[in-house]
C-alpha cells in the first residue's frame, strides 16, 4: 500500500512534490560526483535497467515515502542507496539482517582502519 | 589528510582510475577513502558486497556502467544543437520528433523516456526543471549539475522564473515570454538555444563550441563569438 508522507503546511502536498514552494536561494555550487556515488547510480540502473528487478516508478515510489525530515535533510545519492536498499528486500534479493550485519562488518573495517564511521542507523520506513 | 588504501574498497574493482574530470573547472572529488565515511557510503559498499557475493551484479558490470556515465557530457548534447542551428530541416525534425532525429545521428534515446526539444525564439525563452525529483536528459547533457537537483531550483523555478535565471546572470527582456517545462520520469525537455549572431560562416564544431550545458537547460546563452 502506498505510504506517501504529505508535506506539513503544504496543503496535503507529498514531500517531492515541492514545485511553488519556496526553498530559498539556489547554491550553485558544483562538485564531481564521490567514487560511491557514481557506484550508487551505476548498480541502482543495472539492477532496474538490466536486471529488471523494478522499475524507476517503484524506484521514485520508495524515495518519494520518505518523511519531510529525511526528504529534505538526505542529499541525491542518499535517497537512491536508501531506496536500493529496500527496494531489494522488498524483492527479496538480500534480507534486511543480511544488510545490517554487513553494513556492521564494513563498518568496523574502516573503523580499524582509522576513518570516523557513524554508529546510528538509517530507518526502514 | 594522509591518503592510505587501508581495505579492499579501491580502485582495482573498476579497473581505470580517471573519474577526475582534468578539464573541468571544479573542485577535485573528497577523496573517498580519506575523510570521515557517511552511514549511506558505508551502505553502499554493504549492498555492493552482498550483490557481488550473490552473482546478481559483477564489478565489470558495475565498472562498464560507471564508464558509459563518465563518457556522456553536454557535448552531445552541443552537437545536436549545432546540427539543428546548420541544418534547418533537421532542426525541424529535432522539434517534430526527437527520438527519430536523433537516431539520424546514431543517438539511441532508449525505452526509458522521450525527450522534447523546445526551442528558444525572439518571442520566447525556455528553461527546464523537474520540480518533482530531478528528471533530466542525461544522454545529452551527462550528470545533472547539483543545482539542478536542489530544492530551492525546483521550488522556485516555477513560480518565479525570471527570478531565478537572474540569479544565474541571465536577464529575459519583458518582450520576451519565459516558458518553464517541468520534466517527468517519462518526458525530458532539452532547450534549443538561438543561434548567437555573427556565426554564419561558423563549422559544426565552431557552433558546437558556443554552447554550454547551461544554455541546454535555460539558466544560460549561448556565448557569442569574439570580432576578429
Amino acid at each position: 500500500m502506498r505510504k506517501t508522507k504529505t508535506r506539513g503546511g503544504a496543503q496535503g502536498r507529498a514531500v517531492h512534490d515541492v514545485g511553488g514552494l519556496d526553498f530559498g536561494a539556489i547554491d550553485r555550487t558544483e562538485h564531481d560526483l564521490a567514487l560511491w556515488e557514481k557506484r550508487v547510480d551505476a548498480m541502482m540502473i543495472l539492477l532496474y535497467s538490466k536486471k529488471g528487478l523494478w522499475t524507476v516508478d517503484a524506484m521514485r515510489r520508495t524515495i518519494e515515502d520518505y518523511g519531510e525530515q529525511t526528504y529534505d535533510k538526505t542529499e541525491y545519492y542518499e535517497k537512491w542507496m536508501r531506496a536500493m536498499r529496500n527496494l531489494l528486500v522488498e524483492q527479496e534479493v538480500l534480507g534486511k539482517s543480511e544488510i545490517e550485519a554487513k553494513m556492521a562488518e564494513v563498518a568496523e573495517r574502516h573503523r580499524k582502519a582509522g576513518r570516523k564511521v557513524p554508529s546510528h542507523k538509517v530507518a526502514w520506513a | 589528510m594522509t591518503h592510505t588504501h587501508p581495505h579492499t574498497h579501491g580502485h582495482g574493482d573498476h579497473g581505470h582510475d580517471h573519474d577526475h574530470d582534468h578539464n573541468e573547472p571544479h573542485p577535485p572529488q573528497r577523496d573517498h577513502d580519506a575523510g570521515p565515511m557517511g552511514v549511506y557510503e558505508v551502505m553502499e559498499e554493504a549492498v555492493r558486497l552482498l550483490l557481488l557475493e550473490k552473482g546478481v551484479l559483477t564489478d565489470a558490470e558495475i565498472a562498464t556502467q560507471i564508464d558509459l556515465m563518465d563518457s556522456r557530457s553536454p557535448a552531445l548534447g552541443a552537437k545536436v544543437v549545432a546540427r539543428a542551428w546548420a541544418d534547418a530541416a533537421f532542426k525541424q525534425r529535432l522539434l517534430a520528433d526527437c527520438r527519430t532525429a536523433l537516431a539520424e545521428l546514431q543517438i539511441d534515446i532508449g525505452q526509458i523516456a522521450e525527450f522534447k526539444v523546445v526551442e528558444n525564439t525572439p518571442q520566447t525563452h525556455n528553461v527546464i526543471v523537474c520540480t518533482l525529483c530531478s528528471c533530466y536528459p542525461k544522454l545529452l547533457l551527462g550528470i545533472p549539475p547539483a543545482w539542478y537537483k536542489s530544492l530551492g531550483y525546483r521550488s522556485r523555478t516555477v513560480v518565479d522564473p525570471r527570478g531565478v535565471l537572474a540569479e544565474f546572470g541571465v536577464k529575459i527582456p519583458k518582450s520576451q515570454e519565459v516558458r518553464v517545462h517541468d520534466s517527468t520520469a517519462d518526458l525530458r525537455y532539452i532547450v534549443l538555444p538561438m543561434r548567437p549572431k555573427g556565426t554564419e560562416r561558423m563549422s559544426e564544431p565552431q557552433l558546437a563550441a558556443l554552447v554550454s550545458r547551461d544554455a541546454m537547460i535555460g539558466t544560460a546563452l549561448p556565448s557569442v563569438p569574439r570580432k576578429t
